[in-house]
């Protein structure tokens, strides 16, 4: 064993990191599930190229930027290309650093992965992979920067667990400014676009709850109280959650949905996510029971909008995680966590300094998007043509069909291929 | 009498309905079908292998109604179901010798007359 390492928290936050990576093919599968089935495999494809080009930016500087050194905006190029990332203990853990490295870039990949719900049915393939790259360094490793690589927020006091600022508050606002860029599908608000696989959507939803024990339970870094705590929240806060908004669909529609019940775990989960380690359980079931309420009212009113942020990335991750965050300031317990008390507890400051991040994160994450997109949107179009917007993006993307059945399927040897000429993209 | 046969792209079903519903035609059924019809097909690859896939997802319309409706309800098929681009669909027209509403006993004329006319 090498000094300082201790193999309790390296063994646990090796299957937090491998728990954390399943939430973002889970997640390709609750989108996929919530959009029509032309357009599944383009939909699940988006989270796959998270995974592909998150790492690599990772990799390359994406981590360096976000956890090397102490400055108040960016951190420095120390780490680039993953230099001096190796078996010796992360500054402040007790885990080799190639680990915190690790469960890191899954925090990175799933955020990028999470933008696309404002997109889907409509941007192109290629533009979004140029999205992510750029996404991830500029916006990302920024915000994960101020708020746990020892920037301005997480300096100045600002309590975020396991993410509230750079994964929830950072998605949820940039799926909306990625929204208003990209623009609405061309059939929104005119036709009924309906999920077309609802057991997609809630296994989908299971899984992510699943790898979101490694989420916010990894997120202490060890297996000490903090992250015994978050852990635990995790059960509890999702299933107020749950509770609460079955109520609320009972009073708007007198049913219980079962994308709604899908739905109410992701806001959970994200409620939780900034407060797991800071909150008691009691405040924690609170949180989830009270913040299922700002989503659901976002999730109601967004529909009669012409804002066409298509799977809801606003209303539960921006929204649920600026609540979780302001929760904090009112709720959090030092005896509990060992750090500090919210308002509640007599100590008032702490509310400003979460206050102070529920409004920088949404305005840098919002306002960077925009002029990224737009940047992007510059050089090259970033949406499918009406015409391929009809055919489904995924024959049209990726010249595959997620629902093949194969008749009429004529068999290419590979000498055909030069007699067939034929762009799938422009039939006629 | 005739029965009426639309055959439309799946992302036109939507407004051949609303045109339908505009023409007042109110009964009829629709169901997914593959075909052909002279558009370029698409070339698909499933992890090496490549496929020309001959048919194309189509929705097939079939309206029966009196002689004085087989205008309109072409009329709602072609303004519904038509893109310009080749592979829009075919209507077909072709004479029906009898029909019978199930509820009622009612035949022919009377059977392919909505309900309240």
């Amino acid at each position: 064993m090498s000094g300082g390492i201790d193999t309790g928290d390296t063994a646990w936050m090796l299957i937090a990191t491998a728990l954390v990576l399943l939430m973002t093919p889970a997640l390709g599968l609750f989108y996929a599930g919530l959009v029509r089935s032309k357009n599944t495999l383009n939909t699940f494809m988006m989270s796959v190229a998270a995974i592909a080009i998150a790492t690599v930016t990772w990799a390359a500087v994406g981590y360096s930027l976000a956890f090397d050194g102490d400055g108040a905006i960016i951190g420095g190029f120390g780490n680039a290309f993953m230099q001096g990332v190796d078996f010796a203990p992360r500054e402040g853990t007790a885990i080799p650093e190639l680990v915190f490295f690790a469960f890191q870039a899954t925090f990175c990949i799933i955020t990028t992965a999470l933008i696309s719900g404002a997109v889907v049915e409509r941007m192109r393939f290629g533009p979004f992979l140029v999205f992510s790259a750029l996404w991830s360094v500029l916006v990302y490793a920024v915000l994960a920067h101020w708020a746990f690589g020892g920037g301005w927020l997480i300096s100045g006091g600002t309590l975020d667990f396991a993410g509230g600022v750079p994964v929830e508050m950072a998605s949820g606002f940039s799926a909306l400014a990625a929204a208003l860029v990209v623009g609405a599908r061309k059939d929104y608000g005119r036709q009924a676009l309906l999920p077309h696989n609802a057991m997609y959507v809630l296994l989908g939803a299971g899984l992510l709850w699943f790898g979101w024990f490694g989420f916010n339970g990894g997120s202490g870094f060890s297996t000490g109280q903090g992250s015994v705590l978050a852990f635990t929240n995790t059960l509890l806060c999702p299933a107020t959650t749950l509770v609460v908004w079955f109520g609320l669909d009972l009073m708007r529609g007198r049913k219980v949905t079962a994308i709604g019940a899908a739905t109410a775990i992701i806001v959970g989960c994200v409620l939780i996510t900034p407060a797991g380690g800071y909150v008691s359980p009691g405040w924690a079931m609170l949180l989830g029971a009270l913040g299922a309420i700002p989503s659901y009212a976002i999730i109601v009113w967004r529909t009669r909008t012409r804002v066409d942020e298509t799977l809801d990335v606003l209303a539960a991750h921006g929204t649920a995680g600026f609540f979780g965050i302001l929760f904090i300031g009112f709720f959090a317990q030092a005896s509990w966590n060992g750090v500090s008390d919210g308002l509640f507890y007599g100590n008032a400051a702490q509310l400003g300094d979460q206050a102070l991040a529920a409004l920088a994160a949404p305005i840098y994450a919002f306002v960077a998007t925009f002029i990224l997109l737009k940047a992007i949107g510059a050089v090259m179009p970033l949406r499918a043509t009406d015409r391929e917007e009809a055919m489904g993006m995924d024959v049209v993307q990726h010249g595959e069909e997620a629902y093949v059945t194969g008749e009429g399927a004529i068999l290419l040897l590979p000498d055909d291929h030069e007699k067939v000429a034929v762009p799938v993209a422009d039939p006629g | 009498m005739k029965l009426v046969i639309g055959i439309v792209r799946p992302e036109q079903a939507n407004q051949v309905l609303e045109a339908l519903y505009r023409a007042e035609v109110r009964g009829f059924s629709m169901s997914r079908v593959q075909g052909h019809g002279g558009e370029m097909d698409r070339v698909e690859t499933y992890r090496g292998t490549t496929v020309q896939m001959g048919l194309s997802e189509k929705m097939r319309f079939e309206v029966a109604v009196s002689d004085d409706f087989v205008g309109r309800t072409v009329d709602a098929l072609c303004e519904g179901g038509r893109t310009g681009e080749v592979g829009d669909g075919k209507i077909f027209v072709v004479p029906l010798d009898h029909a019978v509403r199930i509820r009622t006993g009612d035949s022919d004329e009377g059977a392919v007359t909505p309900v309240g006319k």
